[in-house]
């Protein structure tokens, strides 16, 4: 297997990083509507605590995003 | 018609004032460049908007002031007692942070925060307040942080070593969370506009996809300034009041 082939499945691996994310986000999100539903009094208190809980799932999945480029791109 | 990509130009620093101090090199660079842009519209917005000072605020004047509003309910609710005097502290972070995601956003300006080492720097001095202050305030007692409450003694053994090394790990976590959002975005932008100029004529539908793209972009640069500030807020509320 030649060098470029490599980096191309390595690109792919590292965007597996991406499917936590994904499920991250998701959980975030419908546990805020599903509390919203139930109290929707709450939104003021618990909306700035999704959008932490958003960035932070986020993040993670960037981190496997950064190395696939760094792979793509730098290396 | 193949474009050749490179996402990564956009983050290569370029000397504009070259400079050299005893071998190192401390040339002013296009970094430096929009970091001095930031501080300069930071502090521009809060001394203008100040200066004429009204019981009904004026346009920039409300600007100023929901800035102001946010950032002390953020420390008010995560700091608590005690906590207004690190507002100026998380206040200036929370500003340079956010003007820089933001200047960034400009095309063909440069985003300071996809470097790794100002990113690293911030998180530094945010680690080594938190821990000055935590020994300052509570001396030997800082310790007891790495010991969780209400936990058999025998799991402590196990739960003290990871207490331990997610506290160091901290200055690492907070840099690299905003440094990677910045870079993978921006990369992210460069390498799907590169996609729709490919296509030509047919650059429509990936030129709108590229619009929201962009309009993400927005809400990250902005959401990964709070995000750094509140972390902030709790690191120092965990050292003030140790749990």
């Amino acid at each position: 297997m030649d060098l470029a082939s490599a980096k191309m499945i390595g690109a792919g691996l590292a965007c597996i990083a991406l499917v936590g994310a994904g499920v991250g986000i998701g959980n975030v999100f419908s546990a805020l509507i599903s509390s919203v539903a139930r109290n929707p009094a709450a939104q003021g208190q618990v909306q700035p605590f999704a959008f932490l809980g958003f960035a932070l799932a986020e993040a993670t999945g960037l981190f496997g995003l950064a190395i696939a480029f760094l792979i793509l791109f730098v290396f | 018609m193949a474009i050749e990509l490179r996402p990564l130009e956009q983050f290569a620093i370029e000397r504009i004032v070259p400079l050299h101090i005893g071998g190192i090199d401390v040339s002013y660079t296009n970094a430096a460049l929009m970091m001095t842009i930031a501080v300069v519209a930071a502090t521009t917005l809060m001394v203008v908007a100040t200066r004429r000072a009204a019981l009904v605020p004026g346009r920039w004047q409300s600007v100023a002031e929901m800035l102001y509003e946010f950032v002390a309910d953020m420390v008010d609710s995560n700091i608590g007692q005690g906590g207004r005097q690190f507002f100026p502290f998380v206040f200036t972070l929370f500003a340079f942070i956010l003007f820089a995601n933001l200047l960034g956003m400009i095309p063909y300006s440069y985003t300071t925060t996809s470097q790794i080492i100002v990113t690293f720097a911030l998180a530094a001095v945010v680690f080594i307040l938190v821990t000055a202050i935590g020994i300052i305030r509570h001396g030997f007692y800082f310790l007891s942080l790495f010991v969780p409450q209400g936990v058999p003694k025998v799991l402590l053994l196990l739960l003290v070593p990871i207490e331990l090394l997610s506290y160091c790990i901290r200055p690492f976590t907070l840099s690299i969370r905003l440094f990677a959002n910045m870079l993978a975005g921006h990369t992210m932008l460069a390498i799907f506009g590169g996609f729709a100029a490919s296509l030509g004529i047919l650059a429509f539908f990936p030129t709108a996809i590229n619009v929201l793209l962009v309009g993400l972009e927005f809400l990250v640069a902005v959401l990964q300034a709070y995000v750094f500030a509140i972390l902030t807020c709790l690191y120092l509320g965990e050292a003030v009041h140790l749990h």
